[in-house]
């Protein structure tokens, strides 16, 4: 019987499991050095506000695995033979493969700051650094204030989650404004103004400089780039972007760029070596999106789509329209197709964009401006439909349509008040007067 | 897990000033339980329940409006009233043994014994009771009142709770209004006007008013002149008419979450023990069979209890005992073919358990048209079996157990394992409803919070990360789901009975060949 082993238990990974068991009766095995059990990376969040205890991550219970003959193995891989298809885990055992799948997801990202590994500076990926946080900052009596540098996606869910036990936050941002390289500016703005409401002492455009030490290895303080000024903490929270997490993979002959090079089939350089998830690096960007994709839903695709090549039916990784969500602090966001930055966009995407009065609440539509093309929304504050906007995107809908037809997309539960009218009377008086 | 609970968060001085006022309110209604003979009662009560309201309504105000809009689960798990901890248990231990004194020893609680008068907590609540219906208080006036105060404080606080969701207020003001009209004062308005009545909660349908045909009932229902016949009327329309219509239109939620009164304090003075539901597999299977248990043995003891008083001769009344049981047969035996007929693939295995329940109940219709007796059913008296279901599933299950428990098993004990009523909305809301929670596509990051503060226990992330609808029976449609969803992929809808249920392998977002390939089999 084949043997497929997949290093890396997260949702790429597990995904891929869970698809090649219903394709077939290959023997398949997990290794993973983190946990025990697949959990929800995403939801370590809510693990440390005390929403949810750390089983609740885990969405399969444990005779899930014993029942579906996926095979669970924990350690941490050193070394890959490829000659040999052998696998060499936690310094002593060895397992043997006939396919394997690096899964292996990212890790924080270090910019070789003064003091960015002393006692009391982490990151916050995996449940190490959950288990690490809970020690660092476990109240506002051990941890009086933390600062946290990087201003994405886990900057904000950091600072969220220290605001849920009364601890003090400084959220240094390199950007002039939140997530500026993503999002267009008026909803960026809007973050910050809800950031700042939330009691977080945002700082933007600003750089850290260097963490400082006391006596005993722990932070101090740090100091930022920009002023000088000093700011005593005793937790520093690294949230500025992830990398493939692939040292490991260094002394094999897999090729590695930032991440494990694949082609579109996800496979690498070596015959029956694949990977997938936020470890793998296209060679080729996929139309708009990067060579890397951090993110949970494309790890999915890769795991849903390799379990067909594996499994006999060799097809391309082909994600279907882009789309999105996070939410910040109380609000809620999601995008479907592509909605760039002012930073980033090209000359013939235009947006318009609508916000509500009290400022929770906005969407930016991009569209083609020759051609009126609808390109892609980002909504905050108003949940929509994923299959509309996918459908809308398929049919190339111009911007006229997806404007006046909006409240089909709407996903906000029952009795909520709806704004399609609002927005759509907006839109027509800014093109009357544009 | 090594790691040590974290500190809850200490409340704040206003919220313990508010937590002192209802325990001094609550401490008035403990002194007169032990007989302290408290002067003016009027005043005790009214200072006691006012305490206890203002109490909550403070806490609720501190706790929230100090905060910005959105969800507020903050330390759940770590506070030791919402985590099973010493004061869950301790508050758990007090209401069962408030429930078990309640049904078993009301004399405990002060009620005066052959026309004596009421002393200790009933006695207390004499005033209120005279002032509405001109009579003294008894158990379950006490209860009925402290139940009425539980859902409209803590249905403030809930309100407040989720202030920036629409649907959880409107749907809390509905379990508000309804207990407080329904259930509390039209009951006792009825019997100012026509004291021949028996109590009737009019949203109270059968089978969750178990006791609603029993002959007493439907002798005070004949003899209450025109009023009574209309109740009466009412209380079979309500079953056979309105609750399949208003079910198929909006599911089971219509009722369980927006008008019973189980539901009412499950939702209000429940929802901080909602999370405590057990989720696994297991669980599930258990609640599918204890459930539809109670459900047949509802059915046959009211078919036995009505049976018993209805004559034999066609002459005397229509209604005879062999027209009643080939009718309950002829009911069963209908809705039994049309499903097996048009549901049977959405059923799958589980028409295996429904063809057993069915015939069990046949078999036993039929038992008794062979084996029984004027007052027999058997070997048994039909009022013994009334009385085995008053006791095990009307006050044990329902309250000491549904209530009782909880701080330990969540706010939906009852509900979920035993209702016989949320048993037959469920089978319908499953079979024949427009209702279902539908998955935004591809959106679901399998973080959880649905499954964990889903107070029925649904597993609702093993449908959303598969971009599956959820169309399950037990559902009561509160909304908590869709509310605490970081990313906007659950929504309550009614919508056509077409593709309701639609499993897929991958989700939307793919490849559109392989999700041809892969979905369409």
């Amino acid at each position: 019987m084949e043997h497929i082993v997949i290093i890396g238990n997260g949702i790429s990974g597990v995904t891929l499991a869970r698809h090649i068991r219903k394709l077939s009766d290959k023997k398949i095995t997990i290794v993973s050095a983190e946990t025990d059990y697949f959990f929800s990376r995403t939801a370590l969040m809510y693990v440390y506000m005390g929403h949810m205890k750390f089983e609740h991550t885990q969405p399969y219970e444990d005779w899930f695995w014993r029942k579906n003959r996926i095979e669970l193995v924990r350690g941490y891989v050193h070394h890959i033979d490829t000659d040999n298809k052998v696998l060499k885990i936690n310094e002593r055992d060895f397992l043997s493969y006939d396919k394997l799948v690096i899964a292996t997801g990212s890790k924080p990202n270090k910019f070789g700051w003064p003091g960015q590994d002393l006692l009391g500076v982490q990151g916050l990926y995996s449940k190490q650094d959950l288990d690490a946080l809970e020690k660092n900052a476990p109240n506002n009596d051990v941890c009086k204030r933390a600062v946290i540098v990087g201003g994405g996606l886990i900057g904000i869910e950091l600072a969220e989650m220290l605001n849920s036990r009364h601890i003090p936050v400084t959220f240094l941002v390199r950007e002039s404004s939140f997530w500026n390289g993503v999002l267009p500016q008026g909803e960026s703005a809007m973050i910050n103004r809800h950031i700042k409401n939330h009691h977080i002492d945002l700082r933007l455009s600003t750089n850290l400089k260097e963490i400082k030490s006391d006596d005993n290895g722990r932070v101090k303080s740090i100091i930022i780039e920009e002023t000088g000024e000093e700011i005593s903490c005793d937790v520093v929270g690294l949230t500025a972007g992830v990398s493939p997490n692939i040292d490991f993979i260094k002394s094999s002959n897999i090729e590695t760029g930032r991440g494990v090079k694949v082609n579109r089939y996800l496979e690498t350089n070596i015959p029956d070596v694949y990977a997938i998830g936020d470890c793998a690096e296209q060679h080729e960007a996929i139309e708009n999106r990067r060579p890397i994709e951090a993110v949970w839903y494309t790890g999915r695709m890769m795991g849903e789509t390799l379990a067909q090549t594996i499994c006999g039916n060799r097809i391309q990784y082909k994600p279907g329209h882009w789309f999105n969500s996070a939410k910040f602090l109380d609000i809620e966001y999601q995008t479907y197709g592509w909605v760039f930055s002012e930073k980033s966009k090209q000359d013939h995407e235009q947006h318009f964009h609508w916000k509500h009065e009290d400022d929770t609440k906005c969407i930016t539509v991009a569209y083609h401006k020759d051609t009126n093309e609808f390109l892609g929304i980002n909504t905050f504050g108003i949940r929509m439909r994923h299959e509309t906007f996918d459908t809308w995107l398929t049919e190339h809908r111009d911007i006229d349509y997806v404007m006046n037809h909006l409240i089909e997309a709407n996903f906000d539960p029952e009795f909520y008040k709806h704004f399609e009218k609002d927005i759509l009377s907006a839109y027509n008086n800014q093109l009357q007067t544009a | 897990m090594s790691l040590a609970k974290p500190d809850a968060q200490d409340l704040s001085k206003k919220q313990k000033l508010a937590v002192g006022m209802g325990v001094i309110g609550l401490f008035i209604l403990v002194l007169a339980l032990f007989n302290l003979d408290l002067p003016n009662t009027s005043i005790f009560l009214t200072v006691s329940l006012l305490l206890i309201s203002v109490g909550t309504i403070l806490f609720a105000n501190d706790a929230y409006l100090t905060k910005l809009k959105g969800i507020k689960n903050d330390g759940v798990w770590f506070k030791s009233i919402s985590s099973r901890g010493s004061l869950g248990w301790i508050t758990g231990i007090v209401l069962t043994s408030f429930y078990v004194v309640l049904y078993f020893y009301e004399g405990l609680l002060g009620a005066g014994v052959d026309g004596a008068a009421n002393t200790g907590l009933i006695g207390l609540f004499d005033p209120l009771s005279q002032l509405l219906s001109g009579r003294p208080a008894s158990q379950w006036f006490v209860y009925g009142t402290l139940y009425t105060i539980a859902i409209l404080a803590f249905g403030y606080k809930f309100i407040l709770k989720y202030r920036h969701n629409r649907y959880e207020q409107i749907r809390t003001i509905s379990v508000m209004f309804f207990q407080l009209a329904f259930a509390f004062l039209i009951p006792e308005f009825m019997y100012v006007m026509n004291s021949d009545l028996p109590y009737y909660d009019l949203k109270n349908v059968w089978p969750l008013n178990y006791y609603n045909f029993e002959q007493y009932r439907i002798n005070s229902f004949i003899n209450g002149g025109t009023i009574g016949m209309v109740m009466l009327i009412f209380g079979i329309v309500s079953i056979f008419v309105i609750t399949p219509i208003l079910t198929f239109k909006f599911g089971k939620r219509w009722y369980c979450s927006w008008v019973c009164g189980c539901g009412g304090l499950a939702e209000t003075a429940g929802d901080s023990f909602r999370h405590l539901s057990d989720k696994s597999q297991s669980a599930w299977k258990i609640e599918r069979w204890v459930i539809h248990s109670v459900l047949v043995f509802v059915v046959l003891m009211t078919t036995a209890v009505i049976y018993t008083y209805l004559g034999y001769d066609p002459d005397k009344y229509w209604l005879t005992r062999d027209v009643f049981l080939f009718s309950v047969a002829g009911f069963l035996t209908l809705i039994f073919a049309l499903v097996m007929i048009f549901k049977r693939n959405e059923l799958g295995k589980d028409a295996r358990y429904g063809a057993i329940g069915y015939f069990a109940i046949i078999i036993a219709l039929i038992a008794i048209h062979l084996f029984s007796s004027k007052t027999k059913l058997f070997i048994f008296e039909a009022e013994t079996l009334r009385t085995s279901y008053g006791f095990l599933i009307g006050a044990i299950f329902s309250g000491v157990i549904g209530t009782g428990f909880y701080p330990i098993f969540g706010n939906r004990v009852w509900c979920r394992f035993g209702c016989p009523m949320a048993a037959i909305l469920g089978f319908q809301q499953r079979m024949f409803s427009r209702f279902r929670i539908t998955t935004n596509g591809g959106q679901c990051i399998s973080c959880g919070n649905c499954s964990t503060y889903c107070e029925m226990g649904i597993d609702v992330r093993a449908y959303a990360q598969k971009g599956e609808n959820i169309v399950r029976s037990s559902c009561v449609g509160c909304g908590i789901c869709s509310a605490v969803c970081p990313r906007g992929v659950l929504k309550l809808e009614n919508d056509s009975m077409k593709g309701r249920i639609n499993p897929t392998e991958v989700l939307l977002g793919n490849d559109v060949d392989l999700m041809d390939l892969v979905n369409q089999k």
